[in-house]
């Protein structure tokens, strides 16, 4: 007779959206580790079938507030390949800026108020400013940065506005994006402070085998265009992504699970893999950074997925600069095209990874099938593989910091669950049997 | 909507709950995108339910709740009513808590084709076969509009409430903003259809100042006239069907646009056009 054991996290915290975790174990055999994602079903893929093309970029925004710049884009890249649409390099480049604009919104966020409580041993970005007042004041700044930058390209922050199948529905005016430089110029040597700032906080030694996985371009970092790279496997189009990668449907998860498409193995996407695998495609600033902050690349620690996306930080200020100093305003703000029946499919890079969309349209431009694959739901099994590792070097504590330990492992991957449901529940179960 | 407030005791800080329903997180990153009043708000409120932004987690009654979310599952149906139990002001941000959200497209189909759509073992999937507002479910205090959300709207409320003065929103329609803006008239100039004239104010009418058409992520502005908005349109050369899925966007389910999409599609039922 063995003790089994149940641990549960019945809802994650500083995490967006909502999940929980289970954990069973017979003795110390690990029995079942369950990211059970809870999140109700919104059947985006369902509804967006009879919809107009040019609706898509709207309403896939609504998947994740957080992250809404990762839908627009991927959406509207793979309807323009649908439709035969080329667009000009002035709104490729405005395109890179929008999204430099979520990655710092995003990255600041989840670096100051959701992920680096955990190194500090409290419960919140505002506690940990009781700690750290310098570093999260300057962490929110950085963060109001990619938001004001969203307002101006895209209209707001939340759900911009400006995007179109295309390019924009309006190209912004140069003293709006200038009026940001100060600010941005700023920004960048506080984005630098803030990636040294988190390459000294103090990580598990807890490195595993990764097959990671993230789009690359051979001039730049990639961020709407590329091919599939990976640490373990050969470079594949995107358009062969679903030949390669594969989801599918568990019953503990609303949101469906992927694996590579032989067998199932879980991969690993977003900041760590983009780095890992695009280097030296880093800004002149964030390259330089990062042979700076102790690490011998490629890392295979998940923990330290916080200086990944401190360096990104970087990287999205310095191009930001870039494209902002050498912006002129441009005619046609939008490509024109005829609707016809066609498909196309795009990735780009969210900031919590690698997105993918499918679209089929008809010849009056009405959708009639979609497919969305999100970064945490292509994380999900790769976080599961991981807890199974994480869990013998956490158990000898009681449940409650057994379970704060598995939260801790969780967060390195800034897991959405809003968007994943198509996402999280910890429970442990050390139940007893006979 | 009622007038009570929130009793907060000197002694102690006013406790503060987020809670979210089906949504996409966005109206509650709103008081985190609050960047120069988030650790002020920190300061005079005890945020004592916030999962997305805190790990301490503290049992009720609060005194202000904000609900994000619309109700789609069996489980959720019953958690609202604890919500509310333990909530003394409960306030509704965003359309999915205040008109179904995106989500209530469901409202117009068959909901086993969706979960077959999406999911390759429908058997393991509880929801319900409509989306609906919070309203629908409990009493709501106050209801704050928008596709998000507007930040500023969101910290004026909290503020009236710590000050114990009632909370108000403007209720006037986009297209008043828009000519403060001094925008040109997208319909007027280009025929597009624009939704400006009968949705609700708050989003500052960003979509005519970028170019493109109102599509009333804030709702139904109070005393609007929406089938003479609809009517004119039509005239104005719109295909119905577009109409049709202009109004069936994230406030599909709020009663003028509610009313207005379901007469446009019996009209073109009738007719037998499906055109978009």
């Amino acid at each position: 007779m063995s003790e089994v054991r149940t641990i549960k996290v019945e809802a994650l915290t500083r995490v967006e959206g909502e999940g929980g975790l289970f954990i069973r174990l017979d003795g110390d055999h690990i029995e079942d580790v369950k990211l059970s994602i809870y999140e109700p079903p919104r059947f985006f893929e369902a509804f967006l079938r009879g919809r107009r093309l040019e609706e898509v970029p709207d309403i896939t925004a609504r998947i994740c507030g957080i992250c809404p710049v990762a839908y627009q884009m991927s959406a509207v890249h793979a309807l323009e390949m649908a439709q035969g649409v080329t667009i000009s390099p002035e709104i490729r480049r405005l395109r890179r800026l929008l999204y430099c604009g979520e990655w710092i919104e995003s990255h600041a966020l989840h670096m100051h108020l959701l992920h680096a409580p955990d190194f500090a041993g409290v419960d919140s970005g505002i506690e940990l400013a009781e700690h750290f007042p310098d570093e999260v004041n300057r962490g929110l700044r950085l963060k109001k940065h990619g938001n004001e930058l969203l307002e101006v390209l895209g209209g707001r922050a939340i759900h911009p506005i400006n995007v179109a199948v295309g390019g924009f529905y309006r190209a912004p005016k140069k003293d709006a994006l200038v009026a940001l430089l100060p600010d941005f110029e700023w920004g960048l040597e506080a984005a630098i402070e803030t990636a040294r700032w988190v390459a000294t906080l103090t990580f598990p030694d807890f490195t595993r085998a990764y097959d990671m996985v993230a789009l690359q371009h051979p001039d730049e970092y990639a961020m709407n265009e590329g091919r599939i790279a990976s640490t373990s496997c050969k470079v594949v189009d995107v358009t062969d992504y679903e030949t390669h990668f594969e989801e599918f449907h568990v019953e503990h998860s609303t949101a469906l699970h992927s694996g590579r498409a032989d067998g199932h193995a879980s991969y690993h996407v977003g900041p760590l893999a983009r780095v890992n695998l695009n280097l030296g495609r880093l800004s002149p600033k964030a390259r330089q950074l990062a042979d700076e902050v102790g690490i011998d690349w490629p890392c295979w620690n998940p923990f330290q997925a916080i200086i990944a996306r401190g360096l990104e930080l970087v990287h999205a200020y310095e191009e930001a600069i870039e494209i902002i100093r050498d912006y002129q305003p441009f005619a046609p703000s939008r490509i024109n095209y005829e609707h016809h029946q066609g498909a196309g499919c795009a990735a780009t890079e969210a900031p919590r990874g690698l997105i993918y969309h499918r679209y089929e349209v008809d010849d009056e431009g009405l959708v009639t099938f979609a497919k969305i694959v999100p970064p945490t739901s292509q994380n999900q099994q790769q976080i599961e593989d991981d807890l199974r590792d994480w869990l013998p070097r956490v158990l000898n504590g009681d449940d409650a910091q057994t379970a704060q330990d598995c939260e801790r492992l969780v967060r390195c991957y800034d897991p959405c669950i809003s968007c994943s449901t198509h996402f999280l529940k910890l429970t442990i179960d050390r139940g007893e049997s006979s | 909507m009622t007038t009570k407030q929130p009793t907060p005791t000197t002694a102690t800080k006013p406790k503060l709950a987020v809670f979210k329903f089906a949504s996409c997180d966005g109206c509650q990153l709103s008081l985190l995108d609050a960047e120069d009043e988030l650790l002020a708000v920190a300061g005079i409120v005890d945020i004592a339910y916030f999962l997305e932004a805190t790990s301490r987690i503290k049992d009720g009654p609060y005194d202000i709740t904000l609900v994000e979310g619309s109700i789609t599952t069996p489980h959720d149906e019953q958690r609202i009513q604890e919500v509310r139990r333990k909530s003394k002001y409960l306030i509704t941000i965003g359309a999915c808590a205040t008109a179904g959200g995106i989500q209530a497209l469901r409202n117009w189909a068959d909901i086993e084709d969706f979960t077959q759509a999406v999911y390759a073992s429908p058997q393991y999937i509880s929801t319900l076969a409509t989306s609906t507002a919070i309203a629908d479910h409990v009493a709501v205090d106050f209801e704050l509009r928008g596709c998000p959300i507007n930040q500023f709207q969101l910290i004026e409320v909290l503020k009236s409430l710590l000050a114990g003065r009632k909370p108000r929103t403007k209720t006037h329609s986009v297209c008043m903003d828009c000519k403060q803006r001094g925008n040109v008239c997208i319909t007027v100039a280009t025929g597009e259809p624009c939704l400006g004239p009968i949705t609700q104010s708050g989003c500052g009418a960003i979509c005519p100042t970028y170019n493109r058409g109102c599509y009333g992520c804030f709702g139904p502005a109070t005393q609007t006239h929406a089938q003479s908005l609809t009517d004119h349109l039509v005239r104005e050369g719109a295909a119905p069907a577009q109409l049709v899925q202009l109004l069936r966007n994230f406030n599909s389910a709020a009663a003028p646009f509610l009313e207005q999409s379901n007469r446009i599609q019996d009209a073109m039922n009738q007719e037998g056009d499906n055109r978009v």
